[in-house]
């Protein structure tokens, strides 16, 4: 579409740039402030006002605190356990139940659909999981974590709907050879469907990864705490105090809200380093999931 | 013998003939059925516990039937109108600045003429997205500190330094514009996908016969993503009442209870931290039943006025 540009047109232009440029700076800048305040040395930072365009002094001691401070340690250790164990959990639970409602002559195929439909609209409550948790017997566990949300209805659809549109040709030629059902999904449908399926590693994980609720409601042992909840604690209830156990001079109510600033950044940098990377893969899944509604 | 099809058969030797054929899809389909009998209909059930007098001793069915009561109670309370209405402002306010903001921002994106500098703003902004509602939560409650980032800003502009989270009037500002913050971005996904289907003809079409570019919008542009939006609102209606209560949890505090306190923190408070089981399920079942109405309500509006529909 060449042609030429009117004057409103180029207005507008030079505003849609600059507004967009506005958004990349709000979006960032707390990110850049938290950094700096980070590496500030506490007494200047506490003493400063207005917007904070570089460090104020540097030190790297808070970063040194919160990689000594056990409880971080072991609750990234945990939420890797649930990322990658709760994530595998997921996955292989969702592949199964898509396949099984993806069967075209199966009896039980409108039952079961609607029996994890109604699911999404409707739900026994808070409490009423929660007792239920009581009873089975697995809450102070680590399965507590992994059990609750293991097979997202959602994930199921938009996973059957691929598993539908696969050419059937291939499954009936297997089967036809003496195939069973397990060799068709996991030898056949399974590695044609590496696509869908990072999609939903990639939306599992992150739940796992942002998760703390679940793990507020069932864990009490402090060594399987997830990161988040430990994160709750020091950014929520200000309980940076035993971290700075070790500190002289620098101790205080400055150096607090630095340690906090600290943490932020060591518990986002994963994240921020890997989600570009990533991010063809959660465009498609998005729109996957619009394509089902 | 080879005439006979599924229909002819009677029920039972069909039922046998799809067990044997399907043994091994039956063998899968066992562990996620139980996951959905134990996991989502267990509590279904469990949920009858809101007309108990429930004490975990006795159980479910031991329990003595109490009727109403807790309805009562709960509709009675000062609670039932401060959470219910909290839950509808916050979520009514969300949908009011939430809902368009990606909207609009798909829109402003669609039309920048770079593509390398329209990837780096998608990149840039759907970065919120990703990051922790505990974090989010930490840093909005130490930017809103008195010698916070929020503060300091407000200094500059002339204003006064306060604990912002203790006052009630920033409460709603700062959740929902928090929230658009965090989604704007990832939320324009959607449209902007929508708006890569559009008919590229259309728009020659219509340049040829004089429209301008805000004309283009309103005829093409609009209408073509038109479907999108109204599929996103009424998914958006059906969770009117699920605000994100996570969040809520983490910013409020007594002070400001009046205009924080929905529906869910409320039922998580009476319930986990007072085991109130039996009122607090009353009040959670409550929720879910408005939940699942007004799903209904708002997918039959959309069947009425146009043909878009979730089933």
């Amino acid at each position: 579409m060449a042609k030429r540009k009117t004057i409103s047109q180029y207005i507008f232009d030079c505003f849609n740039v600059l507004f967009m440029i506005f958004m990349m700076i709000i979006t960032l800048y707390p990110f850049v402030y938290v950094l700096f305040g980070s590496v500030s040395m506490p007494a200047e930072f506490a003493k400063h006002t207005g917007i904070l365009l570089w460090p104020k002094g540097f030190q790297l001691e808070a970063y040194k605190m919160v990689f000594r401070n056990e409880n971080i340690i072991i609750g990234y250790g945990n939420t890797l356990f649930y990322v990658t164990v709760g994530t595998a959990f997921n996955i292989f639970f969702t592949i199964l139940t898509a396949y099984v409602v993806s069967r075209k002559e199966l009896m039980l195929k409108k039952f079961l659909l609607l029996m994890m439909t109604f699911t999404m609209f409707f739900s026994g409550g808070m409490i009423p999981t929660y007792l239920m948790m009581q009873k089975i017997g697995i809450m102070g566990t680590r399965w507590s974590i992994i059990f609750p949300g293991l097979i997202s209805v959602t994930n199921v659809i938009i996973m059957r709907t691929y598993f539908m549109g696969l050419p059937y040709g291939l499954e009936e030629s297997a089967f036809i050879d003496g195939a069973n059902d397990f060799q068709v999904l996991f030898r056949i449908i399974v590695p044609l469907s590496m696509p869908t399926i990072s999609v939903m590693i990639l939306f599992y994980a992150v739940g796992h990864w942002n998760s703390w609720f679940t793990a507020m409601l069932y864990l009490r042992d402090r060594r399987l705490f997830p990161l988040q909840l430990i994160l709750r604690e020091i950014l929520v209830f200000n309980s940076t105090e035993d971290m700075m156990i070790s500190l002289g001079n620098l101790r205080g109510q400055d150096m607090s809200e630095i340690i906090k600033y600290a943490t932020i950044i060591v518990s986002t940098v994963p994240i921020i380093c890997i989600y570009p990377m990533l991010q063809k893969h959660f465009v498609k899944g998005v729109m996957i999931g619009a394509i089902k509604g | 013998m080879i005439k006979i099809n599924g229909k002819n058969q009677s029920l039972g030797t069909r039922i046998i003939k799809d067990l044997r054929k399907n043994k091994h899809v039956y063998l899968m389909a066992i562990p996620c059925i139980l996951y959905f009998v134990i996991y989502h209909y267990w509590p279904m059930y469990g949920a009858v516990i809101a007309f108990k007098e429930f004490s975990p001793k006795l159980g479910i069915l031991g329990s003595p039937w109490a009727g109403f009561k807790y309805f009562r109670d709960f509709f009675q309370s000062a609670y039932f109108f401060r959470t219910l209405k909290n839950t509808l402002v916050l979520n009514f306010l969300n949908l009011l600045f939430g809902f368009p903001a990606p909207v609009i921002f798909a829109l402003l994106l669609n039309e920048l003429s770079s593509n390398r500098f329209k990837r780096t703003v998608q990149t840039v902004t759907y970065l919120p997205h990703f990051i922790s509602t505990v974090i989010i939560c930490g840093m909005l409650l130490d930017f809103s500190s008195k010698d916070g980032l929020f503060n300091d800003v407000i200094v500059l502009f002339g204003g006064k330094a306060s604990t912002l989270l203790l006052n009630k009037h920033f409460f709603r500002p700062l959740y929902v514009g928090s929230e658009i913050w965090q989604e704007v971005g990832w939320g324009s996904i959607i449209y902007l996908s929508a708006l890569t289907a559009i008919d590229t003809q259309l728009y020659e079409a219509a340049h040829i016969d004089g429209a301008g570019r805000f004309k283009q919008l309103i005829h093409i542009t609009l209408p073509g993503i038109l479907p999108t939006i109204i599929i996103m609102l009424i998914l958006r209606m059906g969770k009117i009442m699920n605000v994100g209560f996570e969040k809520v949890m983490l910013l409020y505090n007594p002070a400001i209870y009046e205009v924080a306190d929905v529906i869910s923190t409320f039922v998580y408070r009476k319930g986990i931290e007072e085991a109130n089981y039996s009122y607090s399920t009353a009040v959670g079942l409550f929720n879910s039943v408005v939940n699942f109405l007004m799903l209904i309500i708002a997918n039959n509006i959309s069947k009425k006025t146009n043909e878009n529909s979730l089933w």
